[in-house]
């Protein structure tokens, strides 16, 4: 447990730099706008205690509230992908459970399921903040195309970067 | 005793979900005090500074079309100005009449960072309170009218533009002089909606639509846009859509508008409102 915490510790500066710096700076098509940062969460060990799933998730989602002046949006929406992740996690199960000293990444465990695992959780995240931030449900499929929009490209961009960084 | 430990323990995941939860849910309702608190405001400075970096590149790509846009404004400027007049009284018309009282002074800000796609949106631009921003100044640029100030750190201040749902601002039709609320609905930069301007108004499309200047933010007459289109609603009232002059995707240089006589003006409001 001790020895990922430095890969982890730098994975969430670098994530919630590049969403602030990067991803909340681009301007594609007027309505998307990925949110990568949640690929943290996702690469959690496969261990780790769920009160410590709640409290990273939080730290995570107000580290990138405070420099996006939302605070609560972003820490609620991930929270709430955070505690989904467990339920998710058993769903996907291999028949002999998970296997002790692998991690929950397409090179343990495929392509194929690291995506569906992915998917649910980042749209679960993308539909929480989208509802959030309009706060009602007027304009009810206008905000779910957006949310969904942009799930498609934070999908795309959490699957690459198991392509190109975690290749190993 | 017992059993409520072991309740808590049982149930640990979802009880820590609900509390924190809770607690974020509680921040998003607090939105006005978190603006003002020293975190946000080290936040703010330390966003502003690489985010001017990376602005700094960006604006030197675009300054051919910079120097043409303060071209064209100076060029508008330099027709205003009163020297260019030629008197037609006996006595001419002195700028610094002690009649006159200076109302609203400007102060150029450079936008440091910017988003249009989210619902909502703000700006951050590089004057902060050591150069005399405060919270509720009003922000133009040589387009149109851009936002009201949010917050304010030493040296840089965040905007709430147009473009955010949650602000709404008096406006006026140009011509036909009746006024309504205009305010965003989220969908596209280019355009929001102008409401509460009573049916028997007369409007047409590609009426003018500028500030009222009742808020004692804006002066009166800046731009905001054009009609493009309209219908009744309820009955009673237009709900009109208007063109902002301002481009939002293309935003690098605005100016802060100080109102040298809105505390009065305020001041007088409240001891009305407290009768």
């Amino acid at each position: 447990m001790i020895e990922v915490l430095p890969g982890n510790i730098i994975r969430f500066i670098v994530l919630v730099f590049i969403q602030v710096f990067i991803l909340n700076n681009i301007q594609f098509m007027g309505q998307v706008n990925p949110y990568m940062y949640v690929l943290f969460i996702l690469l959690l060990p496969f261990e780790t205690p769920k009160w410590f799933l709640l409290v990273a998730a939080f730290t995570l989602g107000f580290s990138v509230d405070l420099f996006s002046g939302t605070p609560g949006l972003h820490s609620s929406a991930t929270v709430l992908m955070a505690f989904m992740r467990p339920f998710v996690l058993n769903h996907f199960a291999p028949r002999d459970g998970y296997e002790p000293g692998t991690f929950p990444r397409a090179h343990y465990y495929g392509f194929l399921w690291f995506s569906k695992y992915a998917s649910i959780l980042i749209v679960i995240h993308h539909l929480a903040l989208f509802y959030l931030e309009v706060f009602h449900f007027h304009n009810f499929f206008f905000t779910l195309w957006r949310a969904l929009l942009s799930s498609a490209f934070s999908i795309i961009l959490v699957i690459l970067s198991q392509f190109f960084i975690y290749r190993r | 005793m017992q059993n409520l430990i072991r309740f808590i323990l049982k149930y640990h995941f979802i009880l820590l979900f609900v509390l924190i939860q809770s607690l974020s849910l509680t921040l998003m309702f607090q939105h006005n005090y978190y603006q003002k608190s020293l975190a946000v405001n080290t936040v703010r400075n330390i966003k502003g500074y690489i985010n001017g970096r990376i602005f700094s590149f960006r604006e030197y790509l675009k300054l051919r079309e910079l120097n043409e846009k303060l071209l064209n404004e100076n060029y508008q400027l330099r027709n205003q100005l009163m020297n260019s007049y030629l008197s037609v009284v006996a006595e001419p018309f002195s700028e610094f009449d002690s009649v006159y009282s200076k109302q609203y002074s400007y102060i150029a800000a450079k936008i440091v960072s910017n988003s249009v796609n989210k619902q909502l949106n703000y700006i951050t631009i590089d004057k902060g309170g050591i150069h005399g921003v405060e919270p509720e100044m009003g922000i133009v640029s040589s387009e149109g009218i851009v936002g009201i100030v949010k917050g304010v750190s030493n040296h840089y201040s965040t905007v709430i533009p147009v473009i955010n749902i949650n602000l709404r601002i008096s406006a006026r039709i140009k011509d036909s002089g009746y006024f309504g609320s205009l305010f965003w609905d989220g969908k596209n930069p280019v355009r929001a909606s102008l409401v509460d301007i009573p049916h028997h108004a007369k409007m047409n499309t590609g009426d003018k639509v500028i500030t009222s200047g009742y808020s004692a933010i804006f002066p009166e007459g800046i731009k905001i846009g054009t009609i493009t289109g309209y219908e009744i609603y309820g009955g009673n009232f237009y709900n009109a859509t208007v063109e902002l002059s301002t481009d939002f995707r293309n935003l690098s240089h605005v100016y802060v508008i100080k109102n040298h006589f809105r505390e009065e003006q305020i001041e007088l409001e409240n001891t009305i409102q407290h009768d």
